[in-house]
């Protein structure tokens, strides 16, 4: 019985594909799931297995010819055996394009690897994932499973060997860029000590290099007078923290700050999604902490929601917990704006990168006493740096500049009681 | 800090609420000089006198129906049934009244039913029912299910001060069975807030009740064998604590719904539901359900014994599950 071999759908958007190669000729004997043919399409090249077993008897569409997909390419003649021709070749084609493209709302990974064999391997829907996240290719994994089935252990064993080649993270939603050439392996010679990262760490580097291949950042430098909040604080703490067990940080003015401006310039408290602006309606700020082993980002949910004390004790609380390693996952999840804090490490200034899927981080620096002109006559007065790191797809110098005015103006005349 | 039994600890609970709060109140049949079918009540009427620890006629409708009134009135009743097989008598004052009388006008009904369910000691199938799902499918009322003598202690206090009608599910097989420790005095355990009774990597048994011994019992085994189990103890069905258990089931990848109600419409197929909706993605194996099969209680005590999940079948499933 005749089998009919169609151009596969090789992702969602993907409405054509081009033949790049024959790997059979016609009257060659092919097996099922062998590889008979390569197609090139927007986002994926890939190897296409043969949907039945028999001789490929006819061969419609040409080397470096496109065609939509679902177009007929070449013809098997099978052997009686088979099931009926259109049964067949949409149950082989569909593993392949499924595995290019996940229901993530993220673009097939540019990794043909993935596309060409995994719908033949047994696994599971987190081996799936992490395949896909880090492109690789499940029939290279040794799989231990039941019935050679690769499981959890082989996948993560598999990717920490195999280290940063296969680890490379997804690519971003944003427009496709040429992959770039893999960096030539750097040989050190004298005495060296190799350590793996954990898995915090490997998580923080895949998601600042998402991050970098995501935004088009540009940072921008405020400097901010405190002695307002300054001369509150002092005055205040040690009556703040009686009333409320709470150390009067300087942490909440920022979020306030913050949360204010962004209600004046809802744009800082978006998402891009594809050629869309995702405006999001809950203001939930990070707060990134610094742990022994690494960084983390506890999320005040709903900040625009909380007064002064409610903010503060959030900051506390979030700290605190992540310090004792008692956040839950909701507690680092659903940031839609970030504050990091390197002045306490005596920064200056920074410029930070952008928590994905965030437009926006403000980098609060050192909080020291400087010399500065008031009134024509040189002043000491509690300065801080603000750097602002923003996404330029979406947000313009400008607007970012009149985000921060607003964040200056909320410090240095602030007028909220704390008590 | 003391060590007391499970029983006990309910009974201090129960004691310690009734001192600190003068609306609270027990009814239920022979609590009062009997102390109860199982002792649970000794001593209470001695020390808060007939009108505050009532013995009623053999009839949960009424007992349930007194209590949804008084509840309805500002008091806090607790209304005992001496095997929770016969609350169905009072099941009509349970779902239809208590469970939605904050739906229809706003009232408080500030109500316990707490009483001994489960099997083990050969009850037969009118004394052992593990029949809280009944009430988990029932909008408007919370179900708790304690496994310690300190969640024993803490839930029955966070019971009596919820303004909604609570279901209590005591495990008769535990009363003197466990000890743990109690801390003296006041402390409540949140409804609807689940507890690692074990940290592991491998395999998450999620599971409530009696069933947590059967769980840490296993997880001992196959610790020796280098399978690391983690066990989840749900304590609140209703509502339950959906971050815990995707929060286990995204650490361990590989999930194990273990408990002693019979299969069809448990526990186990509703948190199976939940992972297929919300933690697809982080499945490394089948969902397995362990669980009593669709049949009452058996009397004999070799088919009880047939019919209950035990640590031999939760480390069968979870050695089959590690290999998957």
């Amino acid at each position: 019985m005749p089998t009919n071999v169609i151009m596969p759908q090789m992702g969602e958007s993907i409405v054509e594909g081009t033949v790049t190669k024959w790997i059979k000729k016609v009257g060659d004997r092919v097996e099922r799931d062998e590889p008979l043919f390569e197609i090139s399409t927007d986002k994926v090249d890939a190897e296409i297995p043969s949907p039945a077993s028999g001789t490929l008897a006819k061969i419609l569409v040409k080397e470096n010819e496109t065609v939509g997909v679902n177009t007929v390419v070449a013809v098997i003649d099978g052997e009686g055996v088979e099931k009926p021709a259109m049964a067949e070749s949409v149950q082989t084609a569909k593993p392949a394009a499924t595995a290019a493209a996940p229901t993530a709302p993220r673009p097939a990974p540019p990794a043909p690897a993935v596309a060409r064999l995994s719908g033949k391997v047994r696994s599971s829907p987190l081996v799936r994932r992490i395949a896909r996240e880090h492109s690789v290719d499940l029939a290279l994994v040794p799989a231990s499973g039941l019935g050679g089935r690769v499981s959890k252990k082989d996948i993560l064993s598999y990717v920490a060997q195999a280290g940063p080649a296969a680890a490379s993270p997804v690519a971003p939603a944003a427009p496709q860029v040429s992959p770039t050439p893999a960096a030539p392996r750097m040989v050190f010679t004298g005495p060296i000590e190799t350590v793996a990262m954990t898995p915090m760490r490997r998580q923080i580097a895949e998601h600042m290099i998402l991050s970098e291949h995501t935004s088009a950042r540009v940072t921008t430098v405020f400097e901010v007078e405190m002695s307002r909040v300054s001369h509150l604080r002092t005055k205040s703490a040690a009556e703040f923290e009686r009333r409320n067990g709470l150390k009067l940080t300087y942490t909440p003015f920022f979020v306030r700050a913050a949360v204010e401006a962004i209600k004046e310039f809802p744009i800082f408290n978006s998402s891009v999604e594809g050629t869309n602006i995702i405006y999001r309606r809950d203001v939930n700020i990070g707060i990134a902490v610094a742990l022994e082993t690494g960084l983390i980002v506890p999320v005040i949910k709903s900040a625009d929601e909380k007064n002064f004390l409610g903010l503060a004790r959030a900051v506390q609380d979030l700290a605190e917990r992540a310090r004792t390693k008692r956040l839950s996952v909701d507690d680092v999840q659903g940031g839609t704006f970030t504050i990091t804090n390197p002045g306490v490490f005596g920064s200056l200034f920074g410029t930070p990168i952008i928590n994905q899927p965030q437009v926006a981080i403000l980098g609060v620096g050192i909080i020291e006493k400087r010399a500065v002109v008031r009134h024509d006559a040189i002043a000491i007065r509690p300065m801080v740096y603000l750097a602002l790191t923003f996404d330029h797809r979406i947000i313009d110098g400008a607007v970012a500049d009149q985000f921060m005015s607003r964040i200056k103006a909320v410090v240095e005349n602030w007028d909220e009681p704390v008590l | 800090m003391p060590v007391m039994t499970y029983l006990d600890a309910i009974r201090q609970g129960i004691w310690e609420e009734m001192e600190r709060d003068p609306s609270v109140f027990l009814l239920g049949e022979d609590i009062g000089d009997y102390g109860g079918a199982f002792k649970v009540t000794a001593g209470m009427l001695k020390k808060f006198g007939a009108e505050r620890v009532i013995d009623t006629p053999i009839s949960e409708s009424a007992i349930v129906g007194a209590a949804v009134g008084a509840a309805l009135m500002g008091m806090r009743p607790v209304a005992e049934m001496q095997f929770m097989d016969f609350i169905s008598c009072g099941f009509d004052q349970i779902v239809n009244m208590a469970a939605k009388i904050h739906y229809r006008w706003g009232a408080k009904v500030p109500l316990v039913i707490r009483g001994p369910s489960g099997a083990g000691v050969h009850g037969g199938p009118f004394h052992s029912q593990s029949n809280e799902m009944w009430f988990v499918h029932t909008p408007g009322l919370k179900v708790v299910v304690p496994a310690t003598a300190y969640d024993a202690k803490g839930l029955i206090k966070a019971a009596i001060r919820d303004d909604n009608p609570v279901l209590y599910f005591e495990h008769k097989f535990l009363y003197r069975r466990i000890k743990d420790e109690v801390p003296e005095g006041d402390y409540t355990v949140p409804i609807g807030q689940a507890r690692v009774a074990r940290e592991g990597t491998d395999i998450a048994v999620i599971t409530y009740g009696a069933m947590v011994w059967t769980a840490l019992e296993a997880a001992e085994q196959l610790a020796k064998e280098g399978v690391s189990l983690e066990v989840v103890d749900l304590r609140s069905l209703l509502p339950y604590d959906e971050q815990a258990v995707l929060a286990t089931v995204r650490k361990c990848n590989k999930v194990i719904l273990l408990h002693e109600g019979t299969r069809t419409g448990g526990m186990a197929g509703e948190l199976a539901a939940l992972l297929a909706e919300k933690a697809f993605e982080d499945l490394d194996g089948p969902i397995v359900r362990i669980t009593a099969p669709d049949t009452p209680v058996p009397f004999s005590p070799p088919l009880e014994e047939f019919f209950l999940p035990n640590a031999k079948k939760v480390a069968e499933a979870a050695r089959k599950l590690a290999a998957y």
